[in-house]
């Protein structure tokens, strides 16, 4: 309901683009630091755990270019990350619409003949689903650079050999199925967490409680649809 | 001119308003007084569209709201200016941009003639200082002025404040009675205020709406509610040790 009262009665264009730009900076752009750190030493960590395993000279050493590729791109830069974003993006728009509903704000707009699901709702999650498949990229890159120069860095692998790795067999549906992933968990985490600030009723209390459920709710819906998806896309 | 008929309002199964009658004329401020519970709030939520009545009509101008079109509840709601509690000041925006924002999303002026609708209006409410302060950075007062600001932005027919001195010192709650005074004569607005601020009914209370228990208990104006002699708004007016000390000396 929400969400369909999302998309109904806009404001002007321009104003709906400013409120755009405005959220891919604070949703998209303000995690992108985060993004990064944990993305470069994940792929790090995945590449040394991944030689350390391969004790036989029966599996060719590339494997470990191969499979940090594979992990990243498959599971961790659409999934942990949306995860992640679940905690930081969801808790950020839950807080803040729940704020704005518990101070009057919401009602302020309703009076003035604003759509407030339209004005407060639908630019977020425009924005995250604009801005969450550019931060899944940028995840990616970071995590496979990681695991790079993890196994260089510490002689675990010459440059060569992993990049020989890294590119072998490289299927673009993965990356297509990544994306997919990326878009729909950033719907996701944008609805949920505006639907769980929007309908707090009480105070500053409700507006934390709130808060905590958007995670809970948008980080078991992405559990779920990665499993649904997975099925779907890839078997 | 807003008109009240029959209105009721149930919660599940505690009615909160009964058979509320009223008609609130334009350069008037009227007031509507009871205490805390008392179902005050309730009925201005159900004036200004907020909640949906139980039964009965709120008229604008002829048109019930309760079952208007959405179109024609958007442009009625353009014609309403609201000053809340708190302010309701929108956090991410400065002062000039909270006045500015009914002007930047209803009509299609530029940014020149809304700076200068904006200045209008903060000066008007003596604001002009104040243009780049957030709502953070500013007191209660001021709030409570820039939400005036905001409300008066559009030049609504109707002005409805809910608790417009509540969390102010007397001084200030006398400077907010007065530009509520003003801004209804100047612009010749149909301003409904709820309060339980006695200084307030004395000062601006042209038509005054007492409730009790969701009941309208009485209606009057200032110059006859100390003479009234309806108990629960004697109770009511005079429920402070020093209003009653009052009392009894005249």
């Amino acid at each position: 309901m929400l969400v369909a009262r999302s998309f109904s009665r806009s404001p002007k264009p321009a104003i709906m683009r400013q409120l755009i730009v405005r959220e891919i900076d604070n949703l998209g752009i303000g995690s992108l630091f985060i993004v990064c750190i944990i993305s470069f030493f994940m792929g790090a960590v995945i590449s040394i755990q991944m030689a350390a395993q391969i004790d036989t000279p029966l599996i060719p050493m590339y494997t470990v270019g191969y499979g940090t590729r594979e992990t990243v791109i498959l599971e961790f830069s659409p999934t942990v990350i949306a995860l992640i974003l679940a905690g930081k993006v969801g808790s950020n728009v839950a807080s803040e619409i729940g704020t704005m509903r518990v101070t009057e704000q919401i009602d302020a707009l309703e009076i003035m003949g604003v759509n407030s699901a339209n004005y407060l709702v639908l630019p977020k999650i425009i924005a995250s689903v604009l801005i969450n498949p550019i931060l899944t990229i940028i995840s990616m890159a970071l995590g496979i650079f990681g695991g790079y120069l993890a196994c260089t860095l510490t002689g675990l692998l010459d440059a060569t050999t992993y990049l020989y790795g890294a590119t072998l067999d490289f299927k673009t549906f993965h990356l297509v199925y990544a994306l997919i992933k990326s878009f729909v968990f950033a719907f996701i985490i944008s609805s949920i967490s505006a639907y769980r600030g929007y309908y707090v009723d009480g105070g500053s209390q409700e507006v934390g409680q709130a808060s905590t459920r958007a995670v809970v709710n948008s980080s078991i819906s992405i559990l779920l649809w990665n499993f649904i998806l997975t099925r779907l896309l890839l078997l | 001119m807003i008109e009240i008929k029959n209105l009721n309002k149930i919660f599940g199964t505690r009615q909160v308003l009964y058979d509320f009658n009223a008609i609130f004329e334009p350069g008037q401020c009227n007031l509507i007084i009871g205490q805390s519970g008392s179902g005050k709030t309730v009925l201005m939520k159900c004036l200004v569209g907020l909640l949906q009545p139980t039964s009965g009509g709120v008229y604008y101008a002829g048109t019930d709201f309760t079952k208007a079109s959405e179109s024609e509840k958007k442009r009625i709601r353009q014609e309403i200016g609201m000053v809340f509690q708190g302010g309701a000041l929108f956090d991410s925006m400065t002062c000039e941009e909270n006045v500015a924002f009914p002007l930047r999303m209803f009509t299609n002026w530029n940014k020149n003639q809304i700076s200068d609708r904006v200045k209008f209006c903060l000066d008007r409410v003596n604001l002009s200082h104040a243009f780049k302060l957030y709502p953070a950075e500013i007191s209660g007062g001021m709030k409570k002025r820039v939400a005036i600001a905001r409300a008066i932005a559009l030049n609504p027919k109707y002005l409805f404040f809910d608790e417009p001195n509540s969390g102010l010192d007397p001084q200030t709650g006398i400077v907010i009675d007065r530009l509520i005074m003003e801004i209804t004569r100047e612009f010749n607005t149909t301003t409904i205020v709820n309060t339980h601020d006695m200084n307030s009914v004395v000062e601006i209370g042209d038509k005054i709406f007492f409730i009790c228990n969701g009941h309208k208990h009485w209606q009057g104006d200032r110059t006859n509610i100390v003479s009234s002699s309806n108990k629960e708004l004697i109770d009511f007016v005079f429920a402070t040790g020093l209003l009653k000390r009052v009392q009894n000396t005249f």
